[in-house]
């Protein structure tokens, strides 16, 4: 397996002395993490599906999530509210590729912007979701307490809003941390720690979670709101 | 950005500077910062190792007090009252509240803290760095929270212990509802919450663990170091961190929604339950089968990530000590990675009796048995290693040797197990005791222990004491054998596991003296690994001084370093390396390490 000095010159990415995938360690684990939290959404997300799937009835979510900020008791506008939430989530992503994109152009008052408007998105979308919680929690949904029937007219089990404040509250905890990440990394941008390191990849890390918790929600939203 | 600044961007370049002043100078480094927070990683895998063995101790003691209890059901060991309390004993013998939560803290303890943290925590820091050639672990300071998480966890399960109402007593798979209602028995209220704390801390020690594990065998590896170059210990331990990162967060899922049910009110496992002195329970539409799915989908991974790095070493320690290549290097790695994949497609074989689909039952047959192949291949690779080679009968080398054995006899079981229409009459038998705890419980601390044997000196400058290794040994596999291979007869004969006294049973009685057999082997057993022990602590600061450094002939790149390398594993350059690790006995020459150059006229292996 001598090397020759003639041979044309190709990159061994998996001999050794070199990031295989050409990145740093960091971004390498915050991959691993990713794939592993995607196994800790999906187990959940197919307990739910056995679940609801071995259960006579289930609430209509038309029926249940119809309601929106300043509304009187008859408002029947079903999953507006939450396509707002959606919609203010997915627009923080694409202010989150920005400041990725900033950080690799070196543009560090790019960077603050963007990472700002992310973190604005952020907490939008959690007042959104504390909104809806309050809202349905006064109507007298929680753990363990379901107040609607079944899209049949039949008695429903807990499990409706059982798996409801659980999965998206474990959603949202991903989201309030990412928003926590974010902060960190803004403080870490005007602290001017990137301009010192030479590059900005912990952004990058940062936005692979942050898109990686935008692509759940897709997924929690489909399962509660859509099906 | 090139690969190069991204390599050197992180904290490789730190390490790079870290280690090449590490021979000028000598850092100051307090007691706290090398013996506690250290982020070297030789360190925290002695952390791990050093809390292993405690847990092993505990767990094997409560084995055998529970033992007490199964040996001698009609015996008053009155003295043990004023040693354990009246929750343990009650005139004389171990109550059954205490037997089933020392049943259960045994499972637990000895199958995560021990075989999971104590195995691959170790070694996979132990070996990771120093064999792939790196100055230490990808991230060292994820690598130290790791061992904190992993402490936490411990100190948490080990406060259990001593609430009043004792630990979690409902079996160490946690099925609900005995875990999920605080009035299904004492042990099911703090003890449980305790243990559940424990676990989801011992989660996310093994999530740092586990990425810092893989990060630090794909990125950290030396110039020269390709994947087909690596000792298989460090594949063993790389599918072993695969396996966990995607196998725990299931579990952690499943404990989640167990903590929901257990405190606030929600039914994911519970439906139509009374409960004896409370009533019916409200709970409604939730599935107990359902966390079995979610934990079994760890909890076979789970066996894997107890097995595979003692499988890994023992590749190591029988090619080293056979003075002869690995028989089968690239089938070795084939074989590992089907464990790996087909680990994760298996788990409802542990649920072939909670009324699942015949139908799907077979599919599970069929990919359980499918795993036979990779095993056998493994078996069949580690003997042919073994023939005919100039065999030297280190203590390793024989814990190794005694790891294939108990592999075979206790792998063989499974396929019986495997066999859902077997698994009607096996099932929840001591047949199933007996065979888990061969193959995976035993063989695994085999693995450990030839581990430990082999690279002690490599961990403290100085070597075991052999004869005592020899004694470890030979008392270990004898009584191992003798302790469970009566099992299975006992389990063919339909006797039950988890049972707290047999002799009242009509069916069962005929065993007493087989269980009072079994009892005094597991403590003659037990007590020879306290020699062990007096002989790890007393060789740390007595032992035969370690004069070569590289005292086994080993090619592979830790026999490189210093005899007591400092942080930073090489005092120069990194060496380079230009062969795989297993060129023993090639072209007359007894052995070559990883570091010599391929000569012009070499042939190829």
């Amino acid at each position: 397996m001598s090397t020759s000095t003639t041979a044309p010159v190709t990159t061994k990415w998996w001999s050794g002395g070199k990031s295989p995938f050409n990145v740093e360690y960091g971004k390498l684990m915050m991959w691993y993490f990713l794939m592993s939290d995607a196994f800790t959404f999906g187990a959940f997300l197919i307990a739910y599906g056995t679940t609801r799937f071995a259960t006579a009835g289930w609430p209509n979510p038309n029926e249940v999530f119809k309601s929106y900020p300043f509304a009187g008791e008859n408002a029947n506008a079903p999953l507006v509210f939450v396509s707002i939430m959606t919609f203010i989530l997915i627009i923080s992503s694409v202010t989150m590729v920005l400041a990725v994109k900033a950080g690799q152009e070196m543009n560090k008052k790019a960077v603050v912007n963007n990472l700002i408007l992310t973190i604005i998105g952020g907490l939008a979308f959690l007042s959104c979701q504390a909104w809806e919680w309050t809202h349905l929690f006064h109507e007298g949904a929680w753990w363990g307490r379901n107040p609607f029937i079944n899209a049949d007219g039949t008695q429903s089990t807990t499990n409706f809003t059982n798996f409801f404040f659980t999965i998206t509250g474990f959603h949202g905890f991903h989201v309030f941390s990412g928003v926590i990440i974010n902060i960190v990394m803004l403080i870490m941008t005007l602290m001017d720690k990137f301009e010192q390191r030479g590059h900005y990849l912990m952004i990058e890390k940062a936005g692979l979670y942050w898109h990686f918790v935008d692509l759940v929600w897709v997924f929690v939203f489909t399962c509660f709101y859509l099906i | 950005m090139s690969n190069e600044a991204i390599l050197h961007g992180s904290s490789a370049a730190v390490h790079e500077v870290h280690g090449d002043h590490h021979h000028e100078h000598h850092h100051h480094e307090t007691f706290i910062s090398k013996y506690v927070f250290s982020q070297d990683h030789k360190m925290i895998a002695k952390q791990f190792l050093i809390t292993g063995m405690v847990w092993a101790v505990l767990g094997g003691l409560m084995s055998v007090l529970f033992r007490l209890q199964l040996g001698y059901p009609d015996a008053h060991f009155t003295w043990l009252e004023n040693i354990l309390g009246k929750f343990w004993v009650k005139d004389g013998r171990i109550t059954p509240e205490a037997y089933y939560a020392l049943v259960t803290t045994h499972g637990t303890v000895l199958v995560f803290f021990v075989l999971t943290a104590g195995l691959s925590g170790t070694f996979a820091n132990f070996l990771i760095p120093l064999q792939v050639g790196a100055r230490d672990m990808a991230s060292p300071f994820m690598n130290m929270l790791s061992y904190w998480f992993f402490f936490g966890a411990s100190v948490v399960m080990l406060s259990s212990m001593f609430v009043e109402t004792g630990p979690f007593s409902g079996g160490w798979t946690a099925y609900p509802p005995l875990s999920a209602l605080g009035s299904a028995s004492p042990g099911s209220k703090t003890g449980m919450d305790l243990w559940i704390i424990a676990m989801a801390l011992f989660v996310v020690s093994s999530l740092l663990g586990g990425l810092n594990y893989i990060a630090t065998v794909l990125n950290m590896r030396t110039k020269g170091m390709s994947m087909t170059r690596l000792p298989l210990t460090i594949w063993a331990l790389f599918f072993t961190a695969v396996l966990g990162v995607l196998s725990f967060p299931v579990l952690l899922s499943g404990f989640i929604l167990l903590i929901f049910d257990r405190n606030f009110g929600t039914s994911f496992y519970l439906s139509d339950i009374f409960v004896n002195g409370v009533g019916a329970l409200p709970n409604e539409g939730g599935s107990a089968i359902l966390f079995q799915h979610l934990f079994w989908f760890l909890g076979h991974p789970e066996v894997y990530i107890i097995l595979l790095p003692a499988m890994g070493m023992v590749s190591e320690i029988l090619s080293v000590n056979s003075r002869k290549p690995i028989f089968g290097y690239m089938a070795m790695i084939g074989s590992l990675f089907a464990i790996a994949i087909l680990a994760f497609l298996v788990w409802a074989h542990h649920m072939f009796v909670t009324g699942l689909n015949p139908f799907l039952g077979s599919i599970f047959v069929l990919l359980t048995l499918l795993i036979a192949v990779p095993s056998a291949i493994k078996v069949f690779n580690w003997l042919t290693t073994l023939w005919r080679g100039n065999i030297r009968f280190t203590p390793g080398m024989m814990f190794a040797i005694g790891f294939v054995s108990l592999f075979i006899s206790g792998g063989l079981t499974g396929i019986w197990l495997g066999n859902s229409a077997l698994d009607i009459h096996l099932h929840d038998t001591y047949f199933v005791i007996a065979h888990f705890h061969i193959v995976m419980g035993v063989a695994s601390m085999f693995g450990m222990f030839a581990g430990i044997y082999h690279w002690y000196p490599k961990m403290y400058g100085r070597h075991l004491n052999n004869t005592l290794g020899y004694i470890h040994f030979w008392i270990t596999i004898a009584g191992a054998y003798l302790i469970f291979w009566p099992m299975h007869y006992e389990g063919l004969a339909g006797m039950p596991r988890r049972y707290y006294d047999y002799s009242i049973w009509e069916s069962f009685k005929q065993f007493g003296d087989l269980n009072r057999f079994i009892s005094t082997v597991a403590m003659i057993v037990f007590a020879t690994q306290l020699l062990f022990l007096f002989n790890f602590f007393y060789s740390i600061f007595k032992g035969r001084k370690v004069t070569a450094k590289n005292p086994y002939n080993s090619n592979t790149l830790e026999w490189t370093t210093p005899i007591r390398p400092g942080h930073g594993n090489w005092p120069g350059e990194i060496p380079e390396v230009y062969r795989w690790a297993y060129d023993y006995g090639k072209d007359g020459r007894e052995f070559i390490p990883q570091t010599e150059p391929v000569g012009a006229d070499e042939s190829h292996h």
